[in-house]
């Protein structure tokens, strides 16, 4: 059987700062099917190369987008990322195969904590409602969303309940690609 | 003493009163010339009379402005030119010859005089068709490349005129002997030239350029140009030819530009000193004599070759409203005119009297040349120009957007990005050794001293748009901001800057576009030392960034104060301090983790 291939795109702008996100990237770290790709360490300058980066997604199975929300959506230099990175004619549209088959899994923190994420609440939505533009990114390269990975109240949270999120990151990829609830691309949830 | 001063006064003293008037009036500083000759000649006011000796001595300015042209040229363009300079250049020759010919038997002439005549008075004044061109700067329009294609073909064709005179004469042919030696020689002399151009002169010119001494590469540059006309003048040939040869060769060199800035004076009062003798040798006593006999000529020559000429600018397809321009600027005699009556008479060809009458008839040609050109002026061009202009075909621009003063390892990295964006570059340094091996990469590189005006000129300084200052020598390029400013108010500058105070020395003149030459790779290796020190890479170049844009500020509020040290030093410790308070605050983030909104 062959190992899977996993690739984190790991985009923090500031990750010496960073508690919850860097405690899950270490976890992650200790894997040796997991190749953790930081993206603000190599693109300072936001001067991305984009064969460089085809070709390391060509090598993965898993792809995922391991992020602090920013804005309801990615930091800036994954969004330059996306935009350089998946071309028209290799990552979508005629002869855009490249992806075709992988599986998308969206590993992000959010500040606010869950009770935020309410039609009532500061967010004014429920955190699945900020999730089409990443499920439709997938979709369009003919990749498998997977459940995303949440942590919600990143700020807040304390240090027993980060170090189990972690934990139970690392779990997961490592068992990949046995999850439990693979869900299909398709309908959010 | 005064005698030999004397006569380069009344020379000079002609040309300084009459070009101006000529001018003012419109009508062009040939005529100018011209007239001021036949004023101070043997039939105006008399103040000179040996002309024979001013002709053969300006005409060194005939030689002069091939050599600039031919400098102007590169081999490749030459090259691609021979068809309109063979072709369209014997068809000129052949056609006009014929047709003075013709004449000149329908009227009983004698068939060799007849010959003679045609053949030399088919050949037009490359000294006023060019000058002409250069002056209303049409050299690049079809006319123009027309007409200096075929003056080029006629210089060639000049050889062998010559060489068949004295066959058509009485008299023992002079000076080569045999057919056979004379062409070996001219083969010869050709070869040696080539080779010389190609491999002895520019090692030499190097030598002297970097002697860092510009009398002496003007003086090597005059020496070259009169060595070569000594070496054609040895074997019967066109000394003009020579030295146009001379010029194409040293076309693609290093030192066009320099060789160019330091002739461009010589040329232009020989030249007039050329024009000058010209019009002192209008011999008005033939002319009296035999005024109608010699105006009908003058006519008749000039309606045969008009016509020819006007009807090969149709042949050519030169576009509608510059094909009678093209008539009239090949339409009169030239200076092989008289070369060549002068060695038909010698051969006995041509009596001396008949000789006299042909120069007159040339010399007059010549003066009428500018008033026909006025008269297209003023009466013709307006009514071409209103039926309707069509669209002429486009020479692309010889002059590059951009010019690169000192190509150093500052003017290289600007140069190179350009160059690799497609951007036309001339480039100026005035080391030879960097010159020479720049030019091993394929770059367009000139040897020069960029803070001479008439070099500036030369690379094209009127027509670009930008100048990269990047010369190290901070005094030199102060100066050199200043002249550009003062000539060429329209180019923009970019400058580097050595240092804080060459930085506000460029701002006190207003240049806007500066980088200093250390600032950014000092800041570059900054933030590399701050990685290899653990910090994360796009901390590294946030904070760099805040290091810069605090520091360009501060420059900026720094500026004014900077005459007065005192002031500054103080102002640059509280501008530290500012600094360091920034830097605190923003270390402080990374151990008060609750509060950050990052994480």
């Amino acid at each position: 059987m062959t190992t899977s291939r996993i690739l984190i795109l790991y985009a923090h702008p500031a990750h010496e700062r960073s508690r919850a996100n860097r405690t899950m990237i270490e976890a992650a770290r200790t894997l040796p099917n997991v190749r953790i790709h930081d993206l603000y360490e190599c693109y300072p300058d936001f001067h991305i190369d984009v064969d460089y980066e085809q070709t390391q997604l060509h090598e993965a199975d898993l792809v995922v987008f391991h992020h602090p929300i920013h804005w309801y959506s990615m930091p800036a230099l994954q969004k330059e990322w996306t935009d350089l990175v998946l071309e028209r004619g290799w990552a979508f549209g005629p002869g855009g195969d490249a992806l075709r088959g992988k599986d998308f899994w969206l590993v992000a923190s959010t500040g606010g904590d869950e009770m935020s994420y309410q039609p009532n609440g500061r967010h004014g939505h429920p955190f699945d409602d900020f999730l089409p533009p990443y499920q439709q990114t997938a979709q369009l390269c003919g990749m498998h969303w997977k459940t995303p990975y949440l942590l919600h109240g990143a700020h807040q949270i304390d240090n027993d309940a980060m170090t189990m999120h972690a934990a139970n990151y690392r779990a997961l990829l490592d068992s990949y690609p046995e999850w439990p609830d693979s869900t299909s691309a398709g309908s959010p949830r | 003493m005064e005698q030999t001063l004397l006569h380069p006064l009344i020379y000079l003293l002609a040309a300084v009163v009459a070009v101006p008037i000529a001018k003012k009036l419109g009508l062009g500083a040939v005529l100018g010339y011209l007239l001021a000759g036949i004023a101070i000649g043997p039939w105006g006011l008399g103040l000179i009379s040996e002309v024979e000796d001013i002709l053969h001595f300006s005409e060194f300015g005939v030689v002069l402005l091939l050599f600039l042209i031919g400098l102007e040229l590169d081999p490749k363009r030459l090259w691609s030119l021979r068809r309109h300079i063979f072709g369209w250049g014997s068809a000129q020759v052949g056609l006009v010859s014929l047709g003075l010919f013709g004449a000149a038997l329908a009227v009983g002439i004698d068939w060799r005089v007849a010959l003679i005549g045609a053949l030399g008075m088919s050949l037009s004044s490359t000294a006023i068709a060019l000058a002409t061109l250069g002056e209303r700067k049409l050299t690049a329009t079809p006319a123009g490349s027309a007409g200096f294609a075929i003056l080029l073909f006629q210089d060639i064709a000049a050889i062998p005129m010559m060489a068949a005179v004295p066959l058509l004469g009485v008299a023992v042919a002079q000076g080569s002997g045999q057919g056979w030696l004379h062409t070996l020689q001219v083969v010869a002399v050709i070869a040696l030239l080539i080779f010389g151009g190609r491999y002895l002169i520019r090692p030499i010119l190097r030598i002297i350029a970097k002697t860092d001494m510009r009398e002496i590469f003007t003086a090597f540059s005059l020496l070259l140009v009169i060595a070569t006309c000594l070496l054609m003048q040895s074997v019967g040939m066109s000394m003009a030819l020579g030295t146009f040869l001379a010029g194409v060769l040293l076309a693609d060199s290093e030192y066009r530009h320099a060789l160019e800035s330091d002739l461009e004076p010589f040329k232009g009062l020989l030249l007039g000193l050329f024009f000058i003798a010209v019009g002192m040798s209008v011999d008005f006593g033939i002319f009296l004599e035999q005024p109608w006999l010699i105006l009908g000529m003058v006519l008749g020559f000039l309606v045969i070759k008009t016509a020819v000429l006007y009807g090969l600018a149709k042949c050519f397809r030169i576009p509608r409203d510059q094909q009678v321009f093209f008539a009239f600027l090949l339409s009169q005699g030239g200076e092989f005119a008289f070369v060549v009556f002068g060695a038909a008479a010698t051969a006995q060809v041509l009596t001396p009297r008949i000789s006299s009458i042909l120069v007159v008839v040339v010399a007059l040609s010549m003066v009428i040349t500018p008033l026909l050109l006025l008269l297209h002026d003023r009466v013709l061009l307006p009514r071409l120009q209103a039926r309707g202009r069509q669209p002429e075909d486009d020479i692309e621009p010889q002059d590059n957007p951009v010019i690169i003063a000192g190509f150093g390892r500052f003017g290289q990295i600007v140069g190179r990005l350009l160059h690799a964006n497609g951007i036309g570059l001339t480039i100026l340094d005035h080391d030879p050794d960097q010159v020479e091996s720049l030019r091993k990469f394929g770059f367009k590189v000139f040897y020069g001293d960029a803070t001479r005006i008439d070099l500036l000129r030369t690379a094209g300084a009127d027509k670009a748009r930008l100048i990269v200052i990047a010369i190290d020598d901070a005094p030199a390029s102060l100066k050199l901001v200043e002249a550009v400013q003062r000539a060429f108010p329209h180019l923009k500058i970019a400058a580097r800057a050595r240092n804080v105070t060459h930085l506000y020395d460029l701002m006190d003149r207003g240049v806007t576009v500066l980088e200093r030459e250390t600032f950014e790779s000092a800041l570059q290796m900054g933030r590399q030392v701050l990685r290899q020190l653990d910090f994360g890479s796009y901390r590294a170049h946030r904070a760099a960034m805040k290091f810069r844009a605090h520091n360009i500020e501060t420059l900026h509020k720094l500026y004014p104060h900077y005459k007065d040290q005192q002031q500054m030093v103080s102002m640059a410790v509280q501008a530290r301090e500012e600094l360091e308070a920034m830097f605190a605050s923003d270390n402080d983030a990374i151990t008060d983790g609750d509060k950050h909104r990052w994480d």
